[in-house]
């Protein structure tokens, strides 16, 4: 009887909130251009679905961390293009590739430092600190590679296994399987262990939290350095990915992983969130940018229709929360 | 009374989901009168008052004011028509000044887009005259006492030609002399044939300034009286369908020789100058004072959440440096704030993950949290301290006032902090929870607990002190045993400016 009343609140809770709208809206996006396209319904459009899934995601799970506590992280994007950068310049310059990988994630991990400090131990408005090390990251990684492009090795080239994390060599997309493992480890540390908790609870009220004797800066700190290992992980994604990676890219790419994440139900005044939400959004979002040129439109429009859906969802959240 | 009646609320009905917020309310109030709005916290008061203001759209039911129906849609329509509500959570823009935050929206302008603060600076000044008070318009909100802030927004209300002013629980924040001229301005309204609205908790206030009382519990009307003719038992047996007495403590409960825990010596920051107490085991050691008087400020300095100029601190004969709140949790020290909303609690978390939140690492298994042990030791809190809640996982905004203290005691003690420092325990908390407070209050210190009690209220000091220590201008002025402390002696400690002769 009990069990049966908390499984009913437990389902009026999912089907209320924006996690199961965000569930419906991947569906029907899908459903539609598989109904409109029938070359979108191959196997082909699916793996490239999830190619452009990866980095993004990875960047979007990270960010969420640091959304939860009610920060912003804008650096990212250019983070994840400077570790990928800087690790094809020590690959070319000898390093292992297995080192090189680990060093991609340090270095992310080292600008999540920094942003962390920046914000929890300087107080500066995370806006401003991660603006700053956006720009940081971009400038840095034009410097190290000489305003070069960097070429990560091919498939079937010596050093080139990093690419069957993402696909093997059957062109099985495995790298879905690795986006939903890191998915499901953050899931764990969001809500599981004490780092999780403590961002929640400094999302919710930082002083409260303070007062109640928790080292507020020290977890919110983590908080961004989990965001920098992500946007690490990214980077290596997108090497394994596209191979060349262009010195000054990657802004741009941390407002799609922040828009995923809002899409799939994270407040941005923090306190609110999930990786599950933020897995969807970023489905939405590739769905979408791989969908609409079956339909005849180009690329471009996906900008123009992922701001539409941005804004209904975060009107749908706003809505929904007024009503409580 | 028909004549000059200015409003009338007839059966008002309000729902929140499947929450009855209001059911057959009536509410009558005359031209000219006070009338008080009694009842528990949850009992409806606010949910009324926003429905009279349009804040919440009512189900049913009729209002009828000043003559005619009206269904306000929006607050700024309620305000035009001559409806204020002075809030008991302050509304002011910090940054903005005194005048400014008057003005707010009827700004004066020069060829009508330029603003013009010479002329509502000048306006300000006359207001405040109109009640006898000084201001400097050009003062920002922000650097004035909570007590000022609160006699701005009363101005700001009584500014807009008002014919009914609401006010919500105006004195939860100011000191006795504030008081005093809040009740001069409402008799100066009062005169001006203003109606209003008076929601407090406090008798002594109810008794002093009202004509008429309306009474409310759960969302219903109870009864309405006249206030020359009731008695403080009748009105809180009308609230709470119980009697609650506050009599003072004849002696202290504590043993003069019983240990001390807590030594404060020197301690001093930019609103405390050279405080020094002991505090001993078993012992509620109260602190009294007018707003301001540093009180709050001794406290965040202990609990390390402000920083300290100058001082020490010993805890149980050893010296501790506490640098942080976490310092001082360590210590075994938990401190329950008087902003329990901003400082207290996570009102976005639910209950269970409030109570661990500083004792969470014994719930940590292979980095894992435990969340089922949480729960069944959360369940025992809710048990032990008849915390009232449907569940766990409820959150703590959806809990009453006294019941969120509640949470915030079972808090510290599943930390087993062994001093605690209640910051005004009971503020804005409904009669029939002040009492289960106290109650528990007493049990912790026959535990072995000590505490530190802030208190505004006179009454509260002298009921549950053992001791009290008296503060002014960041000062501590006096100390008192229980038998020699009276209200009197009390308030005149507590007036002793730094000038004035202080009888010792």
């Amino acid at each position: 009887m009990g069990d049966n009343n908390g499984l009913k609140q437990t389902m009026g809770n999912v089907v209320g909130s924006q996690k199961f709208i965000a569930v419906l809206a991947l569906v029907a996006i899908y459903i539609f251009f598989a109904i409109s396209s029938e070359s979108f319904r191959s196997t082909d459009t699916l793996v490239s679905i999830f190619d452009a899934s990866y980095y993004i995601g990875f960047l979007a799970i990270g960010v969420t961390f640091v959304i939860i506590t009610g920060g912003i992280d804008l650096s990212i994007g250019t983070v994840m293009m400077c570790s990928a950068i800087i690790g094809g310049v020590l690959f070319q310059m000898g390093m292992p590739m297995w080192l090189t990988l680990i060093m991609i994630i340090a270095i992310g991990g080292t600008f999540g430092l920094l942003n962390g400090l920046l914000v929890a131990r300087f107080k500066l408005p995370p806006f401003i600190a991660t603006l700053g090390t956006m720009m940081i990251a971009r400038g840095l990684g034009s410097i190290i590679s000489n305003v070069q492009s960097v070429t990560f090795p091919l498939r079937g080239a010596e050093e080139g296994f990093y690419k069957s994390i993402f696909r093997l060599d059957n062109n099985f997309p495995i790298g879905i399987f690795v986006l939903i493992l890191f998915a499901v480890l953050a899931a764990i540390v969001l809500n599981k262990t004490k780092v999780g908790r403590y961002i929640f609870s400094i999302g919710s009220n930082r002083e409260a939290t303070r007062l109640s004797g928790v080292d507020v800066n020290k977890w919110e700190t983590i908080a961004y350095v989990i965001s920098g290992l992500f946007a690490g992980i990214a980077g290596i994604a997108y090497a394994a990915t596209y191979t060349t990676i262009l010195p000054g890219e990657g802004a741009g790419f941390e407002l799609d992983a922040i828009a995923g994440v809002v899409i799939g139900g994270t407040s941005l005044s923090g306190g609110i969130g999930s990786i599950f939400g933020t897995v969807i959004g970023v489905f939405i979002m590739s769905v979408l940018k791989v969908g609409l040129p079956y339909i005849d439109l180009q690329p471009h429009y996906q900008l123009f229709i992922t701001g539409i859906v941005l804004i209904i969802a975060v009107y749908l959240d706003v809505r929904r929360r007024n009503k409580l | 009374m028909d004549n000059n009646t200015i409003l009338e609320m007839k059966d008002i009905d309000k729902s929140f989901g499947v929450v009855k917020a209001l059911e057959k309310v009536k509410f009558e109030l005359a031209q000219g009168e006070v009338h008080a709005l009694m009842g528990e916290n949850g009992a409806g008061k606010s949910t009324l008052v926003k429905v009279l203001t349009g804040i919440h759209e009512k189900d049913s039911g009729r209002i009828i004011y000043d003559g005619n129906e009206v269904e306000f849609k929006k607050p700024k329509e309620s305000q035009d028509a001559g409806i204020s509500v002075v809030h008991q959570e302050l509304n002011m823009m910090n940054h903005l000044t005194v005048a400014q935050n008057i003005f707010i929206g009827r700004e004066s302008l020069k060829a009508k887009f330029f603003t013009d603060d010479h002329e509502i600076n000048e306006k300000t000044i006359e207001l405040f005259k109109m009640f006898n008070m000084d201001v400097n318009p050009k003062e920002k909100v922000g650097n004035l006492t909570v007590g000022k802030q609160q006699m701005v927004e009363i101005i700001k209300a009584v500014s807009m030609d008002a014919k009914i002013v609401i006010f919500d629980e105006p004195t939860a924040s100011l000191t006795e002399k504030e008081i005093d001229e809040l009740f001069k301005i409402i008799e100066n309204m009062k005169n001006k044939g203003i109606a209003i609205v008076y929601i407090s908790h406090r008798m002594d206030e109810i008794f002093k300034i009202t004509d008429r009382i309306t009474i409310m519990r759960d969302g219903e009307y109870v009864g309405k009286v006249d206030t020359k003719e009731t008695t403080k038992d009748e009105l809180i047996n009308m609230m709470v369908g119980r009697v609650v007495y506050e009599d003072p403590k004849q002696e202290p409960e504590v043993d003069e020789n019983a240990e001390v825990v807590l030594s404060v010596k020197n301690l001093r920051s930019k609103d405390v100058e050279d405080v020094s107490f002991d505090l001993r085991k078993g012992e509620i050691l109260g602190f009294s004072g007018l707003m301001g008087a540093g009180r709050t400020e001794v406290a965040r300095l202990i609990f390390g959440a402000d920083p300290k100029d100058s001082g020490e601190i010993y805890i149980n004969g050893k010296k501790a440096s506490i640098m942080k709140p976490q310092d001082a949790v360590n210590y075994g020290i938990g401190y329950l704030s008087e902003d329990r909303k901003q400082f207290g609690i996570i009102t976005g978390m639910n209950v269970s993950d409030n109570v661990v939140q500083p004792s969470l690492n014994k719930y940590i298994k292979n980095m894992i949290i435990d969340d089922k042990r949480i729960e069944e030791v959360s369940e025992k809190y809710i048990a032990d301290l008849k915390i009232k809640t449907d569940s766990t996982r409820q959150l703590l905004r959806n809990l009453s006032g006294g019941n969120q203290q509640k949470v915030v005691i079972a808090k510290w003690l599943e930390h087993n902090s062994d001093i605690l420092i209640f910051d005004e325990p009971t503020r804005g908390i409904d009669v029939g929870a002040k009492s289960e407070i106290y109650s528990l209050m007493n049990e912790l210190v026959k535990e072995g607990k000590s505490i530190i009690m802030i208190s505004s209220e006179l009454t509260e000091i002298l009921r549950m002190s053992d001791r009290i220590i008296v503060m002014c201008e960041g000062r501590k002025v006096k100390e008192l045993s229980i038998e020699e402390a009276t209200q009197e002696k009390i308030l005149h400690y507590a007036t002793a400016r730094k000038e004035g002769d202080i009888v010792g």
